[in-house]
């Protein structure tokens, strides 16, 4: 029986049966509460067992709209995610290329640059807080000895130092991730493609520009893609890390919803801002991938 | 390993490349050498103005300390649990999926990764109320069962990610000669596949051990009761207790809670660089 000879019909039928035990547990817990999650944001939905919800349209964006601290969340995720993106996949593709040499104890460092993507992100927050203490901190110490700053800082609990803190964190955790992936693109490249470029005399930043960076776009564009939505959508890290504070400095709009939701009980209103950070994501994801994808043809 | 650019590299550039290299460790090691130097050492020394790398004297009094917690240990019991019921069920779920996925060029392909996207794309905080509201009339919140069929289904697309790659690897005619010798399609599967699958098997079971054991949203909201709270939950409220927080027992109950994902991560390594990710980049 080769794959070539079996009717798509009876192909449909066995491929049902081997979906089945996973299509109940799906179908409730995944597909049906992302429809409803939609569908509540159209609703005044709030928490409590006999509640009546109604639907009232676009009366929660409406709101939204007007809600300022809703706006500040919003730009804060945007500062968020596109700095944390940004500077990870710098830091990332820096690393991937120096693991990619002949360099010697390479595979320790590969090891060991992999340690943030194990730990539980609460553990991750809880370390930070202890590396970022404002007196007993290894970091306001290191900086002092150096005579960078006069007194100590409370980076986590200072309005100016609190975001740029945090989004440190983020790329700490992230770098991981996008190392390994990036040098997993860099070792599919093919090396004759390099040699040819010796032989003809490009120096070692035309070869980065010319072979490496182009090689590379389709894993780039995926993994770039990929950590912009999870930037956006991470909420433990910061959640332990600062709790949205001081003053709301950090407050992403995961920690803004989450609030509405668990503290306030307004479900509704929280279902509607889950509604525009979807919107934001999709829109930004179609945007950057509609120019990658064109400037690659 | 012969490499053109790597003969002509300068000493001085070389230099650099260790410099650089070493910055980069620094950054990403350091905080969890901090992490572990800080849970050794004793109350006075952690409160000690200026902090040294390295307790002066080895003290486990923290360790012991935070396993004298009753909630702490409790919970540790409670995060084993989920962790390892969520994973056996990705296994028995995951593997006949992937198996159809990557044998079938039927219709539910590109719907279930369609899904996979969707399930990535959209942030939990949509999903996690109407989640609620459908395990409160199943009497599911609050209960272990209730978080591991969550965990089950949103560990689901990663591990059907990997899978999937790992099946497609497994050389088609072994299955083709169990077919002609009349053997049915679980048999084959159980027979044949699952064999050979092992490593792949293996990687993903610890790929979603670590992700139950790190989890932290949806058990923040589906569990309430302190007995049943797990690990992560009750490390992040000895934070949020701030001003009496005891840091020392603080470092070294995390230390205990990654010590699980690190050994994990440590047989793994070798297949996340050997392009683990390749297959969803390509695909």
């Amino acid at each position: 029986m080769s794959q070539a000879t079996v009717a798509r019909p009876k192909q449909n039928r066995e491929a049902i049966f081997l979906f089945l035990p996973a299509l109940l547990p799906v179908l409730l817990l995944s597909v049906y509460p992302l429809i409803r999650g939609i569908a509540l944001g159209f609703t005044n939905a709030r928490a409590g067992l006999r509640v009546d919800t109604d639907f009232i349209g676009f009366g929660n964006f409406g709101k939204l709209l007007h809600n300022e601290l809703f706006w500040d969340s919003f730009r804060i995720g945007v500062i968020w995610t596109l700095s944390v993106t940004i500077l990870q996949f710098v830091a990332a593709l820096g690393l991937a290329l120096l693991l990619n040499t002949d360099l010697k104890f390479r595979g320790v460092a590969r090891t060991l640059a992999l340690i943030p993507w194990a730990m539980p992100p609460v553990v991750v927050a809880i370390m930070w807080r202890l590396l970022l203490h404002p007196t007993n901190g290894p970091v306001n110490k290191v900086l002092q000895d150096l005579h960078l700053t006069d007194h100590p800082i409370n980076f986590l609990g200072d309005f100016s130092t609190a975001l740029p803190a945090v989004i440190v964190v983020g790329i700490w955790v992230g770098m991981p991730m996008t190392t390994v992936t990036l040098l997993a693109g860099l070792q599919g490249i093919d090396r004759s493609l390099y040699e040819a470029a010796a032989v003809d005399g490009a120096s070692a930043w035309r070869q980065f520009w010319y072979i490496t960076l182009p090689q590379l776009k389709t894993v780039i564009v995926a993994i770039t893609s990929l950590d912009l939505i999870w930037n956006f959508n991470s909420f433990g890290l910061v959640y332990v890390l600062t709790a949205g504070g001081p003053g709301g400095k950090t407050m992403l709009p995961m920690l803004f919803a989450y609030n509405e939701a668990f503290r306030y009980g307004n479900f509704g209103m929280a279902a509607a801002m889950g509604d525009v950070m979807v919107v934001v994501i999709i829109v930004f994801l179609a945007f950057y991938l509609r120019n990658r994808l064109r400037s690659q043809a | 390993m012969s490499e053109a650019s790597g003969m002509r590299t300068r000493p001085v550039a070389r230099v650099l490349q260790y410099a650089a290299v070493l910055g980069y460790l620094v950054f990403l090691a350091f905080p969890l050498l901090w992490l572990i130097s800080s849970s050794l050492k004793s109350p006075r020394e952690f409160a000690a103005i200026t902090p040294t790398l390295l307790p002066k004297n080895v003290d486990f009094s923290n360790y012991t300390n935070a396993l004298e917690e009753q909630g702490l240990v409790r919970s540790l019991g409670n995060s084993l649990q989920i962790s390892i019921l969520t994973t056996i069920l990705v296994l028995i779920v995951a593997l006949p999926v992937s198996y159809a996925l990557a044998r079938f060029r039927s219709r539910l392909r590109p719907i279930t990764n369609g899904w996979i996207l969707v399930s990535q794309v959209f942030p939990v905080i949509l999903i996690v109320i109407p989640l609620f509201m459908i395990l409160r009339p199943l009497h599911l919140t609050n209960t272990i069962p209730g978080v591991v069929l969550v965990y089950l289904v949103w560990s689901l697309p990663f591990a059907l990610w990997m899978l999937q790659g790992y099946v497609a690897a497994v050389p088609r005619e072994l299955e083709e000669a169990a077919a002609v010798d009349g053997a049915s399609r679980i048999r084959t599967i159980v027979a044949i596949v699952m064999p050979l699958l092992r490593p792949g098997l293996i990687a993903t079971a610890m790929f979603t051990f670590i992700s139950a054991w790190n989890e932290f949203f949806f058990a923040l909201v589906l569990l309430q009761d302190p007995e049943l709270k797990t690990l992560p939950l009750v490390l992040a409220r000895f934070v949020g207790a701030e001003g009496q927080v005891q840091f020392g027992p603080l470092a070294a109950a995390s230390v205990l809670a990654t010590v699980p994902s690190l050994v994990f991560f440590a047989f793994l390594q070798r297949r996340l660089t050997s392009g683990l990710l390749s297959g969803a980049v390509k695909g």
